[in-house]
C-alpha cells in the first residue's frame, strides 16, 4: 500500500470532504496563503477559493464562534485554531455554545462543526505551545474529542469528524505531522469509539493515544526482547471512549498502564484509569499504573521539557514495577 | 530639527538599536545551526520601536512585551550574554532557561513578561495601570503589541477599561503589516489601526516607526499626559519586519519590491545617518560603537554556549510560590 505522513492524509480527508459536501468550509489563522501554520490546507485555498478557506483575523473566540453560528445554520465548518494552547480563548464557545445548544434547546438544534487544533510537546517552544489540554474537552458534555496517532486514523477519522453532527474537538499531535504510514488510495471511514489494538500481548496492557502511542509502542518492542508480552491499546476518540476494547484487554492481562501527554490532575490518564478500576476491579493483579506529564508548565530548555513528557523508559520502568 | 538630547543620551539611543539588531543577526545563525532550538521571531527592521519607546520612561515604569520580545527585552535594560543564554534554553539565561524566546523578560528591570499568547499582555498591562492607580504613584506602563493583536478581544476589552478608569497605560502597536501571513488590509476592517481608540474616546497618533527619535517623542508626550492623570494613549508605530515571520515562513505573501522599499527606510542607517549630518558624532565614533556591539555579540555568544544547561532535578521547582 502507498505510504503518505499524516499531513497529507488530514489535507486529503479535508480536499475529499470539501468536494462531497459544498457546506464544509475552512476558517482559521494563516489558513489559505499561508497553507496553515503546519501546511496541513495548503493549496485548499486556490482548489475551493478564498471564500471557502478563509484566513480569520487573530480572534480565537469569534473563529470557534461564528463556526458555531455557521453550523447552527445548516454549514459543516471546520475552524482550525493554531495551537491548542490558543484553543482556550476559543473555550467559551466552544463549551458553553457548541457543546450545549443542541440539549439547552430541548434536542431541536444541532452544531455540526469541528474544531482542529493540535498539541504536544517536543519542539522546545515552551509553555504557550506546547501543551496536551485534551482533558478539557473531554470533560465537557456535548462535545467530542479525537486525537489520532497514524496517518490512516487521522484521515478515517477526520474524514468522519467532519460528516458527524456533533461538534468535535480533533487534536493532531505537532510532531507526527512528518510521519509517514499506510494509508489506501480507497475511500474509507473510521467510526468515532472504536479503539484499535496496536500491538497483541499477554502480560500488561498499555493504554496511549496521539504521540504517545508511539512511545508505548517503543517500550513494548524493549520489553519484548526481556520477555515481557504488553498488549497496546489506542483509543484514537477520547470521547466517546472504546471501554470495550480496553477491559476486554485488560480481564485478559490483568494489569495495566495509561499513558498521556497532558498534566497529572484530573488529566484523561486519570480518566482511563478509574474507568478500568470501576469495571476491571476483580481482574486486576496490581494497581494501575499512569505516566504522565508531570503538573508543570512545559519549559523551554530542551533537557527539561525531554523530562518533563513521558517517555518510553518511564512507560517500561512502569511495566516492570507491576511485573 | 536640532536634538534636545544629549549626545550620550542619543549615542546610546544608536547602541542599545545595534545591540539588538546584532543580537537578532546572532540569533538567525544560531537557529540554521540548530544551537538554538525552537521558533524565534525576530525584530529586525524594528528597533526604532522598542528603543524609542522605551527611552521615554524610567526605569521604575512598566512595559509589556510579546512573541517578539527580545527588543524589548534588551530596551529595558536586558544584558545580550543572558538573553542569548535564555534563547539557548541555558540555566544563566534570564528565565533559567524555562523561557525561551517567546517568554524572554528581565522581570527584575520592569518587564512585566513575554507572552506566546497574541495579545494576552495587552490585560495584563492595562491591570499594571490599575495598581499604579492605586498606589498612587506617577509610574506608566507601556503596552507592545502587533498589528494583528488589535483584532484580539482583549485589545477592546483592555482598552475600553483603561479609558473608562482612566488609566496611566501607553498602547503601542507595532505595526508592521502583517500578522503572520494575513496582512492588515486583509485582517482589519480598519485600516489606521490607530483610529481603533476612537470607539473608547482614547486619542490615537500614527508615529513613523522606523524614526527612533519621532516615537519616543510621541511616547515622551504620552507619558507626560498619564502621568499627570490624563489617561491611556494609543500608539500606531508603522515598521517591518525585515525577516519572515519565523525561520519556516518563505514570505510568499508580501514583495520583494516591498521589501527593499522598507530595507530602505532602515531606522539605524538613517538615525546613523542623521548624527552625523547633525554633528553630533564622527564616523569614526559611531563605528567604534558598533565594533563593541560586535564584540558584546560575540563574548554573549561564548556565554550562551558555555553555560550549563538547568539541572533536571529543578523542573517542578516554581510552579509555586513556596514559603
Ligand atoms: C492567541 C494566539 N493566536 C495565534 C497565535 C499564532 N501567532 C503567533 S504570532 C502571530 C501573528 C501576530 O501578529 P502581530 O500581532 O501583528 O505581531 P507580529 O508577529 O507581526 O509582531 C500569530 C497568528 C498566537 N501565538 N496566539
Ligand atoms: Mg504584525
Amino acid at each position: 500500500m502507498r505510504e503518505i505522513t499524516y499531513r497529507e492524509a488530514l489535507r486529503e480527508a479535508l480536499i475529499e470532504e470539501m468536494k462531497r459536501d459544498e457546506s464544509v468550509f475552512i476558517l482559521g489563522e494563516d489558513v489559505a496563503i499561508y497553507g496553515g501554520a503546519y501546511k496541513v490546507t495548503d493549496g485548499l485555498y486556490k482548489m475551493f477559493g478564498e471564500d471557502r478557506v478563509k484566513d480569520t483575523p487573530i480572534s480565537e473566540a469569534a473563529i470557534a464562534g461564528v463556526a458555531t453560528g455557521a453550523a447552527l445554520t445548516g454549514m459543516r465548518p471546520i475552524a482550525e485554531i493554531m495551537y491548542i494552547d490558543f484553543s482556550t480563548q476559543a473555550t467559551d464557545q466552544m463549551v458553553n455554545q457548541a457543546a450545549k445548544m443542541r440539549y439547552m434547546f430541548g434536542g431541536k438544534s444541532k452544531v455540526p462543526m469541528v474544531l482542529r487544533t493540535q498539541g504536544g510537546a517536543g519542539r522546545g517552544i515552551a509553555a504557550h505551545h506546547s501543551q496536551s489540554l485534551e482533558a478539557w474537552y473531554v470533560h465537557m458534555p456535548g462535545l467530542y474529542v479525537v486525537m489520532p496517532a497514524t496517518p490512516y486514523d487521522a484521515k478515517g477519522l477526520l474524514k468522519t469528524s467532519i460528516r458527524d453532527d456533533n461538534p468535535i474537538v480533533f487534536i493532531e499531535h505537532k510532531m507526527l505531522y512528518g510521519m509517514k504510514g499506510e494509508v489506501p488510495e480507497e475511500e474509507y471511514l473510521i467510526p468515532l469509539g472504536k479503539g484499535v489494538i496496536k500491538r497483541e500481548g499477554e502480560d500488561v496492557t498499555i493504554v496511549a493515544y496521539s504521540r504517545m502511542l508511539h512511545v508505548a509502542l517503543e517500550a513494548a518492542e524493549a520489553l519484548e526482547k526481556e520477555g515481557v508480552s504488553c498488549e497496546v491499546i489506542d483509543p484514537r476518540t477520547l470521547k466517546p471512549l472504546d471501554m470495550d476494547l480496553i477491559a476486554g484487554s485488560v480481564r485478559k492481562t490483568n494489569k495495566a498502564v495509561v499513558v498521556s501527554e497532558g498534566y497529572r490532575h484530573c488529566g484523561m490518564a486519570a480518566e482511563i484509569v478509574t474507568r478500568i478500576i470501576e469495571e476491571c476491579f476483580d481482574d486486576l493483579d496490581a494497581p494501575v499504573k499512569r505516566i504522565t506529564t508531570p503538573d508543570v508548565p512545559i519549559p523551554m530548555s530542551p533537557v527539561l521539557e525531554e523530562e518533563a513528557i513521558p517517555s518510553a523508559k518511564k512507560v517500561i520502568q512502569a511495566v516492570q514495577e507491576i511485573l | 530639527m536640532p536634538f534636545k538630547e544629549t549626545k550620550e543620551e542619543l549615542l546610546s539611543l544608536l547602541k542599545q538599536m545595534l545591540e539588538i539588531r546584532y543580537f537578532e543577526e546572532k540569533v538567525w545563525e544560531l537557529l540554521a545551526r540548530n544551537i538554538i532550538k525552537g521558533a524565534s521571531h525576530v525584530y529586525m527592521g524594528e528597533e526604532a520601536v522598542a528603543v524609542g519607546a522605551i527611552s521615554a520612561i524610567r526605569d521604575d515604569d512598566y512595559i509589556t512585551s510579546t512573541h517578539r520580545g527580545h527588543g524589548h527585552c534588551l530596551a529595558k535594560g536586558g544584558k545580550l550574554k543572558y538573553m542569548l543564554a535564555e534563547l539557548c534554553g541555558k540555566a544563566t539565561g534570564y528565565c533559567k532557561g524555562r523561557g525561551g524566546s517567546m517568554h524572554i523578560a528581565d522581570v527584575t528591570k520592569g518587564n512585566l513578561g513575554a507572552t506566546g499568547i497574541v495579545a494576552s499582555n495587552i490585560p495584563v498591562a492595562t491591570g499594571a495601570g490599575y495598581a499604579i492607580k492605586l498606589r498612587g504613584t506617577d509610574q506608566v506602563c507601556l503596552c507592545f503589541f502587533g498589528d494583528g493583536a488589535t483584532n484580539n478581544g482583549v485589545f477592546h476589552e483592555s482598552l475600553n477599561m483603561a479609558a473608562l478608569w482612566k488609566l496611566p497605560v501607553i498602547y503601542i502597536i507595532e505595526n508592521n503589516l502583517y500578522g503572520m501571513s494575513v496582512s492588515v488590509e486583509r485582517a482589519s476592517a480598519v485600516q489606521e489601526l490607530y483610529k481603533k481608540g476612537c470607539a473608547y474616546n482614547i486619542p490615537g497618533e500614527a508615529v513613523d516607526g522606523m524614526d527612533v527619535m519621532a516615537v519616543r517623542e510621541a511616547t515622551r508626550k504620552a507619558v507626560e499626559k498619564a502621568r499627570k492623570g490624563g489617561g491611556p494613549t494609543l500608539l500606531e508605530c508603522r515598521t517591518y519586519r525585515y525577516q519572515g515571520h519565523s525561520r519556516s515562513d518563505p514570505r510568499v505573501y508580501r514583495t520583494k519590491e516591498e521589501e527593499s522599499y522598507w530595507r530602505k527606510r532602515d531606522p539605524i542607517q538613517s538615525f546613523w545617518k542623521r548624527l552625523i549630518e547633525e554633528g553630533v558624532a564622527t564616523e569614526e565614533e559611531l563605528q567604534g560603537i558598533e565594533k563593541e556591539v560586535e564584540e558584546e555579540t560575540n563574548e554573549a555568544e561564548k556565554f550562551a554556549l558555555e553555560s550549563p544547561y538547568p539541572p533536571v532535578e529543578e523542573l517542578a521547582k516554581d510552579v509555586y510560590v513556596v514559603k
